[in-house]
């Protein structure tokens, strides 16, 4: 295989693992702090994309940005005011249902509101392609990638060295020890919903220029962002940006597989590599499996 | 307690009131019992650009000929069930409506995968079906009881050949969907690359969630096609466009019969310029010839759907027009015993419909060839008619 085209599926792979990974930073903030797995996180990637797709007939984009992922954000509070507050105190498998359930909320809203057509977005600079030895990239590309890097540093910093991301960790360690040395929890999970519903839109509209987006796409990123949190462990940040990446890779690579009807198979690949390596070290690539036991999930 | 028992009986009582209130309309409005059609379309889901148009179309025929006083007195009831494009949903909504509905006939389903599940069900239950799908297989083989009104994917892989061949171009890279449409499109393009002598130089597919084909067309740019074909309904056919042109990919490209909605053209952008595909005449029915059959009922649905629904007319409302009314015609002529129907509709010849002129017969259930297709590009954003 030539050197153009193995970099051609690396940045295909790339491209579309940073999205998984953006996704799957979303999945583990709500699992830090609360111990389930937000299933709508697909939508808020769709919701990101529709705001933006919407907003930015009416004002430039680099307004309409963060306005649409203020407005996720508001509807991540929402829904967690709305869904899951009321039944905080069942348990961590009724919650998951719940959010099963925002799940299809929430795409059946958007289906009312921008109809069953796909969107496309114009990309954040040039459309045209760079080549970069023999392989053709769109700059999009780069700013998704950039994105990715600036959102995985913001958020480190934000939770290990604010008071707030402290007192979100604090929470996802020992709820009751939390709440006794005074943290809010409640607050807290309010917070993680907010912060990963804005982690999500920006996954969205970064990704609208090169694909489009409609009100049904976003469980399609929910289950490979999901995949790739598990393989990078769950709960773990720089573990979800390792599984997107992977999972975003073995998809493109899996796919250029010399036989007839390879590309049919792609998502195959993907979920066989997670399984086997899930046989094999159960806690994912960066999880530690002392850590895990100590979860409900 | 007192209170509440009080709301609860006012409510029973406001209920009741309601209910006999729209029996007795009821009633007075139908001095014939309604004929009743079924109809199953992809409204929601990943197809829903087919089935929303068909929806509507049939939707606002059968309002139009019930204003009219409907069938020979009887008024059309028009029963339509979403199958949100998937087989199973099909398969229940086909088995509610002939067991429980009763209909005389069903309409659709919009998709070609869908269809061929429900195949067996009206052949066992002997329910006329007049597909609103594509792919070949559905009435080849003929099945006693299955019709379907688009034009044929074979005859449609023909027309792109034949423009191909006269270009002089042999080579072509083929793309598909892995959904129903897309591996029946891939077959009739396999199949019929021999008949033609054309040279199939790559093979990929996508699936119907995908959003990137960078890694299929990257390797169909290395296979030095002179053509590539896309064949698929769903959003990703928009995607294969675009990702194709990021490539530098600069061959001329080929879409399906499935790419006759305006809003596929919208969302690959300016990629989309040059794409070139066949479909029926209600794209561009006012530059057909005044003496075209067909010319008068195109203009004439067009502009229907488009005052009613202030959305652009697409070929696939086109197909649920053809499949009412045929179904309706029958109705006119053999009321609605579900053998005549069939028998009717299997021997009607030269039906005027959205899709071309239909002559069906025993040995041809789809009732078209190949010239019910006009070659279209995209200019400026619209679909032109190709002068050849």
């Amino acid at each position: 295989m030539e050197l153009s085209t193995i970099l051609q599926y690396a940045f295909a792979g790339i491209k579309i693992g940073s999205i998984y990974a953006m996704v799957a930073l979303g999945f583990n903030i709500i699992y830090n702090t609360t111990g389930i797995i937000n299933l709508a996180q697909g939508e808020f990637v769709m919701l990101g994309g529709m705001f933006t797709v919407t907003l930015a007939k009416l004002m430039p984009l680099g307004l309409a940005f963060p306005i649409a992922v203020l407005a996720v954000a508001i509807v991540g509070c929402l829904f967690e005011r709305a869904a899951i507050w009321p039944a905080r105190r069942s348990s961590v498998i009724t919650l998951i249902m719940i959010t099963i359930g925002g799940s299809f909320l929430l795409k059946g809203a958007a289906m009312q509101v921008w109809g069953k057509n796909s969107f496309p977005l114009r990309p954040f600079s040039s459309e045209k392609p760079i080549n970069i030895l023999g392989a053709w990239v769109q700059p999009q590309v780069f700013w998704i990638i950039g994105v990715l890097a600036v959102v995985m540093i913001l958020l480190t910093l934000f939770f290990r060295f604010t008071l707030t991301g402290k007192a979100m960790r604090a929470c996802a360690a020992n709820r009751a020890a939390a709440t006794l040395s005074g943290i809010s929890v409640d607050r807290m999970v309010l917070l993680s919903f907010a912060l990963s519903a804005g982690i999500g839109a920006i996954a969205g509209i970064v990704i609208t220029p090169v694909t489009l987006v409609d009100y049904g796409c976003g469980s399609m990123y929910a289950l490979k962002g999901f995949a790739a949190a598990v393989l990078g462990g769950l709960g773990v940040s720089a573990g979800a940006v390792v599984g997107g990446l992977t999972i975003g890779l073995m998809e493109c690579f899996g796919a250029a597989l010399p036989f007839q009807g390879a590309s049919s198979y792609k998502d195959g690949f993907a979920l066989l590599i997670l399984f086997v390596f899930l046989c094999a070290k159960p806690s994912g690539i960066l999880g530690r499996a002392a850590i895990s036991e100590l979860k409900k999930f | 307690m007192k209170r509440i028992c009080i709301g609860m009986t006012a409510l029973v009582l406001t209920a009741m009131l309601v209910v006999t209130g729209c029996k007795k309309e009821k009633e007075e409005e139908l001095a014939l019992a309604p004929y009743k059609v079924g109809a199953v379309f992809a409204v929601t889901g990943p197809a829903s650009w087919l089935g929303e148009p068909e929806k509507n179309t049939a939707e606002m025929i059968a309002k139009q000929i019930n204003d009219a006083g409907g069938i020979n007195g009887h008024p059309l009831e028009l029963i339509v069930e979403d199958t949100t494009g998937e087989e199973t949903a099909t398969v229940n909504a086909m088995k509610k409506l002939v067991d429980k509905d009763g209909v005389c006939a069903v309409i659709g389903p919009s998709r070609s995968g869908t269809s061929m599940a429900i195949i067996n069900i009206a052949e066992d239950k002997k329910v006329p079906l007049v597909s609103c799908a594509a792919a070949a297989a559905i009435v080849v083989p003929v099945k006693k009881w299955v019709f379907k009104v688009p034009q044929m994917d074979s005859d449609c892989v023909r027309r792109i050949y034949d423009y191909m061949k006269e270009k002089g171009w042999t080579k072509a890279a083929i793309i598909t969907g892995t959904t129903g449409f897309g591996a029946a499109g891939r077959d009739q393009l396999i199949k019929l690359a021999k008949e033609y002598n054309m040279e199939i130089v790559a093979d990929e597919t996508y699936g119907p969630k995908d959003t990137d084909m960078t890694v299929q067309l990257t390797k169909i740019k290395a296979a030095n096609a002179q053509a590539l074909i896309n064949w698929s309904i769903v959003p990703g056919q928009s995607t294969v466009i675009k990702n194709a042109r990021q490539l530098g990919l600069t061959i001329p490209l080929f879409q399906s019969h499935g790419f006759g909605n305006i809003e596929y053209v919208k969302a690959a952008g300016a990629a989309a310029e040059g794409v070139l595909f066949p479909a029926g005449a209600l794209l561009g029915p006012e530059g057909l010839p005044d003496d075209d059959p067909q010319k008068k009922l195109l203009l004439q649905y067009k502009n229907d759907y488009e005052t009613k629904y202030s959305d652009a007319v697409s070929t696939f409302g086109g197909h649920a027009y053809d499949a009412l009314t045929l179904v309706v015609k029958a109705l006119k002529a053999v009321g609605d015993d579900r053998a005549k129907i069939r028998d009717h509709i299997e021997n009607t010849t030269g039906f005027v419909g959205t899709a071309g002129v239909f002559n069906y017969s025993p040995q041809d259930h789809c009732g078209l060839d190949k010239t019910a297709f006009v070659m279209y590009t995209v200019k400026a954003g619209k679909f032109v008619p190709v002068e050849e």
